[in-house]
């Protein structure tokens, strides 16, 4: 009986879900499924096999791979060393990872470039030491290096999350049981932090492969994603029935690549079939 | 690498530190300069003219500058605040669901997180000029509906590490449902809803996209004033009022963090 | 039965932080309702807020004005029907295409007190979109060119739009990421025209943008002034407005358009179907024509003003700059935009994207 009242708690959002989340998702699809004069088609969905959509779409998803595993790599390390300092307030933790973000991401990005242009600051300290100068803007290095910085944060909150959640009774006990450092690690805290790793990557991957601001700001117009395939569709020539289309496509996509990364979550921990 | 206290070395202690101060620096080294430029006696952010605390007068005195500030912070924490609440009974309502109807909750939770923005915008838009006029409303239910997903992703994994039973012991034990939410579940996903109402925070700040379709005439906040400014300059009071606003939020930060509440998740734990 | 206390609170709560909400929503709606507000859209930072202010003390009219980054933006916003605009500048082109689907409403414009101001040869060209000129008034024009840094490139050089594709200032090279102005340097190296829409012509334009395009350090939408301020490339394509920016804060900055000729962009005010008050709606453009308000709009926007008494009262030294007052040669060498089919639009919307696919 109580657990059918407390399943009521999600009411208000049942209706925020209907009102506000499939009624424009219906828009969408309808925009993608029919044309202006109101006729069935499947040419929008259609639109992604060609060349240069499936091009932008490689290209999106090598960078977006490429974004998730340097976060992976680089926020692991991090979330272990924040766990060992045993900080008692965790909200503590996840404020100085937001923070950042309360500059705007324009104001931020367009400092980036400040940092890194041909005359830029970078390349001034480099040359003061002898160094040769470097050109990393307008590269899909540069989209990537834009991306890792805007979503990092996504990849170390969950997984410092799930460490935090550890008890040290496992590591100890994996200790007198004679495991030595590196096995405790592979054999005990990665797999209590699968969950953490499993949320990062889809919070990572997902914006990372939808972006369009990132690579039209720092990648000079140069790196065509899908997203922004999507917004120019959008934007400049005024199709959205092939806009929605693509977007529909991309949704499915990422779905499906959920479902995938999912199915890695043995413990059930996420224990749902998308998150 | 692996930070462990037990292996105790100094060498790795300097590593890590060394190692987290450099993703410090990755993360703040754009605001720094930030900061900078709002000091800076230039109109263009390329060009260093000097010293000067002028735009941090000006912001103050410029009426359009004021008056998006003012509706971004009302957007933002009546947005922030309700997304929480619906956010927060919504992953409490989904933890006891069975698989089936969480995974559509879970489903069309994923949904505005895998739209891009602009098609999230535009087809918010479509629906709203059908039944209501554009305005401050539209702008708040958009910046809802994109901010619960975050919500509901933070507290949901805090409710599924929480012991189920101590809730459902203390009812019958005789606690009142409310009682009981308060005295065991509460404790359990604070830091879960605090985090969450933090990145509905900050999602809402940085928005331009979806808030420009949804938007009425003459409503206006930092970042859609902002990208209309792209091509002619930014102008720097914007620069400053970054600034302030961001050590405002720094020092709040710091104060509560100074005088810790008795009711810190980690002693809580360990009841 | 306290679950539903805790339900009950919550709801309270959310309907509160409603209310207070509506209430800021209601506030926005009074105004509207005593039917003395005119809604104003324009592009971001393209008036001197002090002109409004004068224009409310002057009519008592409440003005609500609104902002735009790309006049795409504009176009989707406006054709959602999302908000009743009484007044809107924007370019040409997409004016062009409103006035074709029948959004721009006729007036008698030549009944402004102060439209002798308006320069005659301007009006001229705007007929090119506004056969007589009955749908639209010119606020600020100007040309798209080279901006180029004078210790990189000679004057020579950017004469031709061909210095755009010389090897020599390869990763130097700044494009527009804006299909129609990206063409138009191809477009007129081949001998068409900006508003050719024959495939062929188009495919030929793309084949020499491909070339071009291992060479270009990057295609901007915005920021081209600060980028060249900062020295990061030998040239751009910009509009001339952009490049008198640049130039303000760069002395080694010079602006050019080529001798094959450009576009000439006119930003006009026009009056939309929505409008709910033509009359004060004309009264605000008859007020922008204002020589006293054209030359305090000149001074902040630094495009040039189609007023003539506000040209003839500039410094010598700035009427000459070709950055801000294009003079009659490149007036003559210049094409205005006209509005191209949809089809047409999604095709070269579609080469575009080839061009860019290539990494």
């Amino acid at each position: 009986m109580n657990k059918l009242k407390s399943q009521f708690l999600a009411g208000p959002y049942l209706v925020w879900i209907i009102g506000f989340i499939i009624l424009p998702l219906a828009m969408i699809l309808y925009y993608s499924f029919f044309n202006e004069d109101g006729s069935f088609t499947l040419e929008n969905i259609a639109t992604i096999t060609d060349p240069v959509n499936l091009k932008a779409m490689g290209l999106s998803l090598e960078l977006g791979v490429a974004c998730t595993v340097i976060c992976l790599l680089l926020a692991y390390p991090l979330a272990m060393i924040l766990n060992n300092l045993q900080i008692k307030n965790q909200s503590f933790v996840v404020f100085i990872f937001m923070l950042p973000m309360w500059m705007n991401f324009m104001l931020r990005i367009l400092a980036w470039k400040l940092l890194l242009n041909k005359n830029g600051v970078l390349n001034t300290l480099l040359m003061g030491i002898g160094l040769e100068p470097v050109t990393i803007l307008n590269t899909p290095a540069a989209v990537v290096f834009g991306m890792v910085y805007d979503y990092l944060p996504f990849m170390i909150l969950p997984i410092y999350n799930s460490m935090a959640r550890i008890k040290k009774d496992y590591i100890e006990a994996a200790h007198d049981l004679g495991a030595n450092s590196i096995t405790t690690f592979f054999k005990v805290i990665v797999p209590l932090t699968v969950s953490g790793i499993i949320s990062g990557i889809v919070m990572v991957f997902v914006p990372a492969l939808t972006s369009f601001a990132v690579s039209e700001l720092l990648g000079g117009g140069k790196v065509l994603l899908i997203g922004n395939i999507i917004e120019e569709s959008f934007m400049q020539g005024m199709q959205w029935n092939v806009g929605s289309g693509l977007s529909f496509v991309l949704m499915v996509f990422v779905m499906i690549s959920m479902a995938i990364t999912n199915a890695f979550d043995k413990d059930g921990e996420g224990g749902t079939a998308v998150w | 690498m692996v930070g462990n206290k037990s292996v105790g070395a100094k060498a790795t202690n300097i590593l890590s530190k060394a190692y987290m101060g450099l993703i410090f620096l990755f993360l703040y080294l754009p605001i720094f300069v930030l900061i900078i430029l709002s000091f800076n006696d230039s109109k263009t952010r390329v060009e260093w003219g000097g010293f000067t605390l002028k735009w941090y007068v000006e912001c103050f005195t410029s009426e359009t500058i004021m008056s998006a500030f003012a509706t971004t912070l009302q957007i933002t924490l009546i947005s922030a605040v309700v997304s929480t609440i619906i956010g927060t009974m919504a992953a409490m309502g989904i933890s006891k669901m069975r698989r089936n109807s969480r995974t559509f909750y879970l489903g069309a939770t994923n949904i505005p997180l895998l739209n891009a923005d602009i098609v999230t915008g535009i087809s918010m838009m479509l629906l709203f000029v059908k039944f209501m006029d554009l305005g401050f409303v539209t702008v708040l239910i958009a910046h809802i509906t994109f901010s619960i997903p975050y919500v509901i992703l933070n507290v949901l994994p805090k409710l599924k590490a929480a012991n189920q039973s101590t809730y459902e012991a203390a009812l019958d034990l005789g606690a009142s449902p409310l009682y009981a939410f308060y005295k065991v579940t509460w404790p359990e996903i604070r830091s879960g809803v605090f985090s969450g109402f933090l990145m509905a925070v900050t999602m809402s700040l940085d928005d331009f996209s979806i808030t420009y379709f949804t938007k009425g005439a003459g409503v206006n906040t930092l970042s859609t004033m902002l990208y209309t400014e792209l091509r002619k300059g930014i102008k720097p009071e914007l620069y400053a009022l970054s600034t302030i606003l961001f050590f405002t939020v720094l020092i709040l930060l710091l104060a509560v963090n100074y005088h810790p509440t008795k009711k810190t998740t980690a002693k809580v734990e360990r009841v | 039965m306290k679950n539903k206390l805790i339900v009950l609170g919550l709801v309270g709560a959310f309907i509160v932080s409603c209310f207070s909400a509506c209430a800021q929503d209601g506030e926005t709606q009074d105004n509207a309702s005593s039917g003395k507000t005119l809604t104003v859209l324009n592009y971001g930072k393209y008036i001197e807020e002090e002109a409004l202010r004068q224009f409310e003390a002057k009519t008592g009219i409440d003005v609500k004005y609104e902002e735009y980054e790309s006049p795409e933006e504009m176009y989707t916003k406006y054709k959602a029907g999302a908000i009743d605009y009484d007044v809107i500048c924007t370019s040409e082109y997409i004016i062009q295409k409103l006035i074709e689907e029948g959004e721009v409403l006729e007036q008698d414009y030549s009944s402004l007190s102060n439209y002798g101001n308006l320069d005659k040869d301007i009006l001229e060209l705007a007929q090119s979109y506004d056969p007589e000129n009955r749908y639209t008034v010119p606020y600020f024009y100007g040309t798209l060119g080279i901006c180029y840094d004078t210790t990189k490139v000679s004057e020579e050089e950017v004469s031709s739009w061909n210095c755009l594709w010389d090897t020599a200032h390869k990763n130097e090279i700044i494009m527009m990421n804006s299909v129609r102005d990206s063409f138009t340097p191809a477009l007129k190296l081949l001998g068409h025209s900006l508003n050719d829409t024959d495939d062929n012509h188009l495919k030929e334009a793309l084949n020499l943008l491909d070339k071009q395009f291992p060479i270009v350090y990057a295609y901007f939408v915005d920021e081209i002034g600060d980028e060249m301020i900062s020295g990061n490339a030998h040239m751009a394509l910009v509009y001339s407005g952009e490049a008198a920016y640049a130039m303000d804060y760069n002395e080694n900055l010079a602006y050019c358009v080529p001798k094959e000729g450009s576009n000439l962009w006119v930003d006009s005010w026009f009056i939309p179907k929505t409008c709910k008050n033509q009359q004060a709606a004309m009264q605000f453009i008859d007020f922008l024509c204002d020589e006293e308000i054209g030359m305090l709009n000149f001074d902040y926007v630094y495009y040039a003003s189609p007023l003539t008494p506000v040209v003839e009262a500039l410094d010598e030294e700035i009427r000459n700059n070709e950055a801000i007052i294009p003079s009659k040669e490149s007036l003559e060498k210049c094409e205005v935009y006209t509005a191209i089919s949809d089809e047409k639009t999604a095709y070269l919307n579609y080469l575009w994207q080839v061009l860019k696919s290539q990494l």
